[in-house]
């Protein structure tokens, strides 16, 4: 039997069940991805039901559909051009009154709309009893009751749509669906109405004039500027002019006040509630984690514990996978005789296995972080976050939930980058990601490792790490303040966030959180990083030097040779009088751009320049040389300069995958890399003033 | 039927226009003040909101109209400021407080 194929957009408020109603109508047959050329998450899933193939699109959380925020015009372009067959509104029916203010706009926008009034348990605990089938002629709109963290309502749901979609194909003569917004502003509208039905013919089409007419009314800026139409224009102008001078507000504040004069006159009639007492539990939690004294000590313990589980919990599964894949590089480097020279061999296990062993042994550290972050988020403990965080990152210009993947950023920038997903508004998360690679991950905290003690005393050292973690961090602040006033500018958006009742995370919902943002990990990632690493494997490999002058020289001293000879080797040599200002020489620049694989490939590399091999003995010895060859100074430049260059291939292409271009990717890798040339410039040059 | 609808229509008429006289009352008596000088618990009304279309427009999808019923929650300095309205608790920027202007 053939599948009847339909497309269901599914809208709702932040907070009002969207994505657990979308998880239990899908499952986990979930495609994630961005809109094109945003950061906006979008998730699409299948359905199959009575003959029906659903596609379900999970459009962004918005409390509105106007053109100010990039994420409601998304939503309610995505309604205009794909045009769904059906749109559901998910309303929190324990918050119904706020909650329908979307689903007014949907009404005007007279698109097929099925209302399901979600958490209606916790609705009916709070005493309040629905007249649905009242409200739903009044609201012009079939509603279905749903408790989606129980799976509730799902076939009741699904009919609806069905039976909306089948209505829709029947009617022949489609009726308007309309908010009344009393005389003046009707007069009004009537009159820009009969304008667009003569003048912009093809846009009424589209949009339907009545919609057009209010859009216009409230001087929505996308739809003011499609209108060609200078009398149309000339009339709105008039319109507003006129009804300003009646109510003393802009005439879209009124049509708010409108709309929810709608709303609660629908709800009058049709809700009876007996209790007032929706905080109660919420209230007695909040009282505690937004303490002024406890709230920084509760959420900063949190997070430490957030990061305990992921990075201590997670390296068990990590060790395994080094183990694993050590292993499989053996076991395939045993099909070739010992010391054989097979390009195949070093191909396979220190191209191929090294570099997807690279990008799956942080697959437990991020399903585990990404599972406890998902916890935070449904369980509506991150908006506290945000709170008890917000006076601090306001101040540098960021949200509240910004410091959430800054703090990542200390274990690994890639996790942090796909954490960012937790910041609803573009520019805030933009420039959260092109900073992350400032806070020190731990892959560079083994560079730190081995050049601070080859060249500061015991006391300095810990004071020394210390340091390069606060540069990282001031550097961070610093560079917001700048891409806040330059690249990202523009208003700081107002500062409202609802702190939703507390709530018990649904398990499978968690599991569905952290599933799609693993495997997204490893599939996009994965396949990018394995042609990187394979790359930079042939770079490093290759050309080979003649085995004439590799002969009488022990395995060490052969790849030291090797590598000097091979393109990356070539590389840093070319680039030295580059690098010279700042005190580096050819064996450190080779090392560094090695180090763009993963920053912890510098201390391996510059093991092999300085022909020291193995690496259990061989990290004294690596010391010892640094500590013969360069001066402190040289050895401060060299952690300064890895801490803010280039961040590692794993992080760029994640950050091309989220903030869905290139142009982003390139503007941080080389933004940061200028950044680090000219800081370590400054301090070598200045530094040996001093030093000498 | 048809005449109780129309009766509590007007009823609504009568309740928007009598809040709207409040308003512009308290204006002219200038007894509107900022929410920011409001104190936890107090309950107070939206008389407007002294800022640009688009806070403004994002303020009213959040429940936030003039007339609308407030309950300040939290405003201890420093530190944002949580009120709750039609039902939901939300957390306000201090400057944004200062642009709503309260009776």
């Amino acid at each position: 039997m053939v599948l009847k194929k339909i497309t269901v957009a599914i809208a709702g408020n932040p907070n009002s069940g969207k994505t657990t109603i979308f998880n239990m109508l899908t499952g986990a047959r979930q495609h994630v991805g961005n809109y094109p050329g945003v950061t906006v998450e979008k998730k699409k899933g299948l359905c199959r039901y009575k003959g029906y193939e659903i596609t379900f699109v999970d459009l962004p959380g918005t409390y509105s559909l106007t053109a100010y925020s990039i994420e409601e015009l998304i939503a309610r372009n995505f309604i205009i051009d794909e045009q769904p067959d059906v749109v559901v509104d998910i309303v929190d029916a324990s918050n119904i009154e706020r909650n329908l203010y979307l689903a007014t706009q949907l009404i005007e926008m007279n698109v097929p709309l099925v209302l399901a009034f979600n958490m209606s348990d916790i609705a009916r605990q709070r005493g309040m009893v629905f007249d649905i089938k009242q409200l739903s002629i009044l609201l012009q709109s079939p509603i279905v009751s749903t408790v989606a963290s129980k799976g509730e309502g799902k076939p009741e749901l699904l009919d609806a749509v069905i039976e909306i979609h089948l209505r829709r194909g029947q009617d022949t003569v489609q009726h308007t669906k309309r908010i009344n917004y009393g005389d003046e502003i009707e007069t009004e509208l009537a009159n820009i109405e009969t304008l667009i039905c003569t003048a912009e013919k093809q846009l009424m089409e589209k949009y339907g004039s009545r919609w057009l007419a209010v859009k216009l009314l409230e001087q929505d800026s996308d739809i003011t500027e499609k209108i060609k139409n200078k009398e149309i224009l000339d009339a709105v102008t008039a319109s507003t002019e006129h009804l300003r001078g009646i109510f003393g507000d802009e005439p879209e504040i009124i049509m708010a006040d409108r709309r929810y004069g709608f709303i609660s006159g629908a709800c009058q009639e049709t809700i009876k509630t007996t209790v007032e007492s929706r905080h109660s539990t919420s209230d007695m939690i909040d009282t505690v984690v937004t303490n002024r004294m406890l709230g920084l000590p509760i959420f900063l313990a949190l997070m430490y514990l957030v990061f305990l589980l992921t990075f201590k919990v997670g390296k068990y599964p990590m060790e395994g996978l080094e183990l694993f894949f050590g292993w499989a590089g053996r076991s395939i480097a045993g099909f070739w005789p010992i010391d054989s020279e097979s390009w195949l061999r070093s191909l396979l296990v220190d191209g191929v296995i090294a570099g997807v062993g690279g990008v799956i042994v942080f697959l437990p550290n991020i399903l585990l972080l990404f599972f406890v972050i998902a916890l935070l988020e449904d369980s509506g403990y991150m908006a506290r976050a945000a709170f008890v965080m917000d006076r601090l990152m306001h101040k540098i210009g960021l949200h509240g939930k910004s410091f959430i993947p800054m703090l990542i950023g200390f274990g690994c920038s890639v996790p942090a980058i796909i954490a960012t997903r937790i910041l609803e508004n573009r520019r805030n998360r933009l420039t959260t990601i092109m900073v992350i690679p400032l806070m020190s991950c731990g892959a560079r905290l083994t560079i730190y490792m081995l050049i601070i003690p080859a060249f500061f005393p015991e006391v300095w050292r810990g004071p020394m790490l210390w340091l390069i973690y606060l540069i990282g961090i001031v550097l961070a602040i610093i560079c917001i303040k700048v891409l806040r006033l330059t690249v990202f500018k523009g208003e700081t958006i107002p500062f409202v966030m609802e702190l939703p009742p507390y709530r018990m995370p649904t398990f499978k919902s968690l599991c569905i959180h952290t599933w799609q943002r693993g495997w997204m990990y490893l599939r996009k990632a994965g396949t990018i990083i394995l042609a990187i690493s394979i790359l930079l494997w042939v770079a490093s490999s290759l050309p080979k030097p003649d085995s004439k002058s590799l002969k009488g020289l022990n395995s060490d001293q052969a790849r030291q040779v090797s590598l000097k000879y091979s393109l990356v080797g070539r590389l840093g040599q070319a680039i030295e009088p580059a690098l010279r200002p700042l005190g580096f020489d050819w064996k450190i620049g080779t090392a560094l751009i090695g180090a763009t694989a993963a920053k912890e490939v510098f201390v391996s590399q510059l093991a092999i320049v300085y022909a020291v091999g193995g690496e259990d003995a061989g990290e004294m010895t690596l010391r010892d040389k640094l500590q013969a060859n360069y001066t402190p100074l040289t050895g401060f430049c060299i952690i300064l300069f890895c801490l803010i260059y280039a961040p590692c291939v794993v992080t760029v292409v994640m950050t091309k995958q989220e903030t869905g271009s290139w142009r982003w990717a390139l503007f941080q890798f080389f933004g940061l890399t200028v950044l680090a040339y000219v800081i370590t410039l400054i301090v070598y040059q200045i530094g040996s003033l001093f030093i000498g | 039927m048809n005449s109780k609808n129309s009766v509590e229509k007007e009823v609504r008429v009568v309740n928007e226009y009598e809040g709207k006289i409040d308003r512009l009352i308290a204006m002219e008596q200038k007894q509107t003040r900022s929410l920011s000088t409001v104190r936890d618990g107090e309950t107070v009304k939206i008389a407007r909101v002294e800022a640009g279309r688009g806070l403004n427009s994002r303020l009213a999808s959040m429940g936030l109209v003039p007339n609308v019923q407030i309950k300040v929650v939290n405003n201890t300095h420093p530190g944002p400021f949580v009120i709750i309205v039609k039902g939901s608790k939300m957390m306000l920027g201090r400057g944004m407080a200062h642009k709503i202007m309260v009776i």
